[in-house]
């Protein structure tokens, strides 16, 4: 019967080529421009870590007091003070501090140039808190940090550009004018957004080339290649007063496992605030936040606004396409109420009359649903029109795209002619027939 | 118009395809409205002028390798300076932390006393010297340029607290609103700065929306800065841009190969750093101008399709009309009539629409309230469109002949 009812709309719909196109066309063009706007939302809105996301958490004191910080709301990152203090407290299963560094490196070729390299200076834990995959060798321990090793973990893409994708634990690499001793070789490892350094960078830049150990990078005085975010009259002078000063620019993540140890953790941190009220340092009460990567990333802002208002407008475009096929569709419907009259008459139910016109609907929906994969996978091209450089190249047509697109084509057509196959399941054949 | 009421009456027996064409004309006006509003916005913000001498300009970034010592930075500086000015074409250069629309650099208060609580402005912090302002083309309106004497130098986490400083006409006004900035003393640091010139405008590095409040609000401090990473601004003569831009790596690279200047984004033409820093806002207004456009056509097409099939549902009512005595220009003008009855629906409702996702828009997004102007000349836009496309169906039912009167189907 489907096949028949098919066969049936699919000659109806070659009757009427004009209203057939137009109708395929608003299908088309919607569904395009919903999916091309979508595929870019759900790149930069996705989970990039997703079974760990609700136990990774960001802690934020606020150092600088109410009439400074920002609204209401503490800085998004440690002072070397209070990142010093909150990390040798060791009161989370895991815990790392991060900055952005940026160095240079030679290339081992004899007539090279030196090229810039980025990278984040971590602790040890960053590895297997964030379960950063490695290809060769391992991250470092707690003792390395202790020890201020100059341990440094490579990037499979950067190791491949350096040492041909060599195993070269062991080695040594000179970054900006100091040997480091390569522990480990990262995997292709790039969570999009890049939750763990969204306050101090861009979400969504290039990835990262190296990990070095923090207590290294301080040693060798490495300041932040990112942001460095000060309060009130700028009087330091040199690296050492600058870490005593109420500069914030290191980030600090912890693992939490339970609910329990939520509670305990923003307890202990609560209390190291009041401390600090207690001692002189701050002349505020504690405001304290503990955030996980989903919230954090929400409170960091990191979805553009381009990207919902462009979903939003694609959508009610899509919207409005859809109002227009059930008008297209119940005009062409209504036209054929004299055959429709004859089928009725020779014993068709209303509700085959019903299933007919909806597989017919579907038949346009699925024509509209092929155009607009054309259309989505033509305008992923032009993404880069559209959007920053960085985060066009995130959207990709996959294979759940390509299915979605189709998927809500045929659906949304379907639900469209809900009411013009109703419409027509109503004509009375009596009145039809007595017409002709 | 005496044709209003029947018009009424014949819509009574098509009330799901009026309703169907009212909701499109409201859906489309409020989606267009909205979007051209949006397309305004996002063009008024990328065509801010920087103030700066943008055609001429050349920028290149520029890492030392090997991090040199802060001591080794301004032999190193003055060394490129010289290698740059040597290049045909070059007229003058400056080394500074950042340049106009880079999106990065250093952001202070500026105010009448060092308490930092209660500063006038933000302002960003631009690092020059004496050639600054011929190299950008910056209009001095009041005071005088730095002198080469007060240069001085600043390491990375030096505080910089300069004896003397530029600001833009902006700032100035926001701190000394009489007028007077220049010869006046202004805090960036605990120590006062004297202001010694004001520069017509220099926009900011920023180009985010949150930092548009003092967009035009910068302060060009006499320092070298002793990092690693400097911005070279280069003036090149008219017509040699591209020369330069092709030769000008390759000569610093001559010069002193530990160093880094990327592959990339290097070298930029002004014209470059303008289209980066403004890309997204003008993938916006593509986007939202593209999906306007398609909106348009679809309406228009679905009123042409819906009215032909009216026309097609009432061959034989027309007919008797024909035959009645109705000239074609009274079914001409029926059909027009008719639609701009329920354009007028449409837009009454699409007015509210466009309103309530304006609100909705401002609540979410840091949208401004919809100007009027946009909504009136969507209304006026959809009417006629709606007239236009009713046009093709309604001349072909004008010129159904009286004798369809008597053809049965």
């Amino acid at each position: 019967m489907f096949a028949y009812y098919l066969q049936l709309g699919i000659r109806s719909l070659k009757r009427n080529p004009m209203l057939t196109t137009l109708m395929v066309m608003a299908i088309g063009f919607g569904v395009a421009a919903s999916m091309i706007t979508y595929s870019v939302f759900r790149a930069v809105s996705g989970n990039p870590i997703p079974d760990k996301s609700s136990q990774l958490f960001v802690p934020q004191i606020d150092s600088w007091g109410p009439q400074q910080n920002e609204m209401g709301e503490p800085p998004g990152a440690f002072s070397y003070i209070d990142a010093m203090a909150v990390i040798k407290a060791h009161q989370a299963t895991r815990q790392t501090l991060l900055y952005p560094v940026m160095l240079s490196a030679l290339p081992h070729d004899a007539n090279s140039i030196p090229v810039s390299v980025n990278g984040y200076a971590v602790t040890g834990d960053f590895f297997p808190m964030f379960e950063v995959p490695f290809q060769y060798g391992n991250g470092w321990s707690a003792s390395d940090d202790d020890n201020r090793a100059p341990d440094v973990v490579l990037t499979a893409e950067f190791n491949q550009r350096m040492f041909g994708g060599a195993n070269t634990v062991g080695r040594e690499i000179t970054l900006s004018g100091h040997d480091y001793r390569i522990v480990g070789v990262a995997k292709h490892w790039d969570p999009s957004p890049r939750f763990y350094a969204v306050w101090s960078d861009s979400a969504f830049q290039d990835p990262p080339d190296f990990y070095v150990l923090l207590n290294r990078a301080l040693d060798l005085k490495t300041d932040s290649s990112g942001r460095n975010s000060c309060r009130g009259n700028l009087t330091f002078a040199g690296w050492d007063q600058w870490l005593q000063s109420n500069c914030v620019w290191l980030m600090p993540w912890v693992e939490l496992d339970t609910s329990s140890d939520v509670a305990r953790y923003r307890r202990f941190l609560e209390g190291y605030a009041a401390d600090q009220q207690h001692v002189g340092r701050f002349a505020w009460p504690a405001n304290v936040r503990l955030r996980d990567v989903m919230a954090w990333l929400d409170q960091m802002k990191v979805v553009p606004p381009e990207s919902r208002i462009s979903m939003v407008v694609a959508s009610c475009f899509f919207l409005i396409c859809l109002v227009n096929t059930i008008g297209l569709l119940l005009a062409k419907f209504m036209r054929r109420a004299g055959e429709i009259g004859v089928r009725r008459a020779l014993g068709a139910t209303r509700h085959e009359i019903y299933a007919q016109y909806l597989v017919e609907a579907a038949a346009v929906g699925l024509a509209g649903g092929g155009l607009g994969l054309l259309l989505t996978a033509v305008g992923m091209s032009g993404v880069g029109l559209l959007f920053d450089a960085d985060i066009a190249k995130l959207a990709h047509l996959d294979f759940s795209l390509v299915g979605l697109t189709l998927i809500v084509a045929i659906f949304a057509t379907v639900a469209a002619a809900f009411y013009p196959a109703w419409r027509a399941a109503q004509v009375q054949p009596a009145w039809q027939l007595k017409s002709n | 118009m005496m044709q209003i009421r029947p018009i009424l009456a014949a819509l009574r027996h098509h009330k799901a395809g009026t309703l169907l064409i009212a909701l499109q004309i409201a859906l489309t006006l409020a989606i267009v409205c909205n979007a051209l509003f949006i397309i305004h916005q996002r063009l008024t913000h990328l065509s801010q002028p920087t103030g700066i001498d943008e055609d001429s300009l050349l920028i290149v970034q520029n890492q030392w390798a090997g991090r040199p010592a802060p001591a080794e930075v301004p032999s190193l500086l003055a060394a490129d300076l010289d290698t740059l000015r040597k290049i045909p074409g070059v007229t003058n250069a400056y080394p500074s932390n950042t340049f106009p629309l880079s999106n990065g650099g250093i952001a202070y208060g500026i105010g009448h006393s060092p308490d930092k609580l209660k500063f006038t402005s933000d302002t960003a912090i631009y690092f020059t010297d004496e050639n600054t302002l011929p190299t950008l083309g910056l209009k001095l309106v009041a005071g005088r340029n730095f002198r080469a004497d007060e240069i001085g130098e600043a390491a990375g986490l030096d505080k910089i607290a300069p004896a003397v400083i530029i600001i833009t006409h902006e700032l100035a006004d926001r701190l000394f609103p009489d007028g007077s900035a220049v010869g006046k003393m202004a805090y960036i640091s605990n120590q006062p700065s004297i202001i010694i010139g004001v520069v017509e405008r220099l926009q900011t590095p920023y180009v985010d929306s949150a930092m548009a409040q003092w967009s035009a609000c910068s302060t060009l401090v006499p320092f070298r800065h002793l990092v690693d990473s400097t911005a070279y601004v280069v003036r090149v003569q008219p017509g040699q841009m591209a020369d330069v831009a092709s030769h000008v790596r390759a000569a610093l690279y001559a010069a002193n190969r530990m160093r880094v200047i990327s592959a990339k984004d290097g070298v930029q033409t002004f014209a470059q750093v303008r289209a980066t820093a403004y890309a997204s806002d003008r993938g916006m207004a593509i986007l939202m101008g593209a999906i306007s456009v398609v909106l348009l056509a679809i309406t228009a097409a679905g009123i042409v399709g819906l009215t032909s099939f009216w026309v097609g549902q009432r061959r034989k009512q027309i007919g008797v009309r024909r035959a009645l005595g109705a000239t074609q220009h009274d079914i001409l003008s029926y059909f027009l009539t008719e639609n701009l009855l329920i354009g007028f629906a449409g837009v009454v409702i699409g007015g509210v629409l466009a309103l309530g996702l304006n609100l909705w828009l401002m609540n979410q997004f840091e949208v401004e309230r919809l100007e009027p102007g946009y909504v009136i000349a969507g209304v006026i836009a959809l009417l006629l469109l709606g007239q236009g496309a009713v046009l093709a169906p309604a001349l072909r039912a004008s010129h159904v002949p009286p004798v369809e009167a008597t053809r049965s189907v």
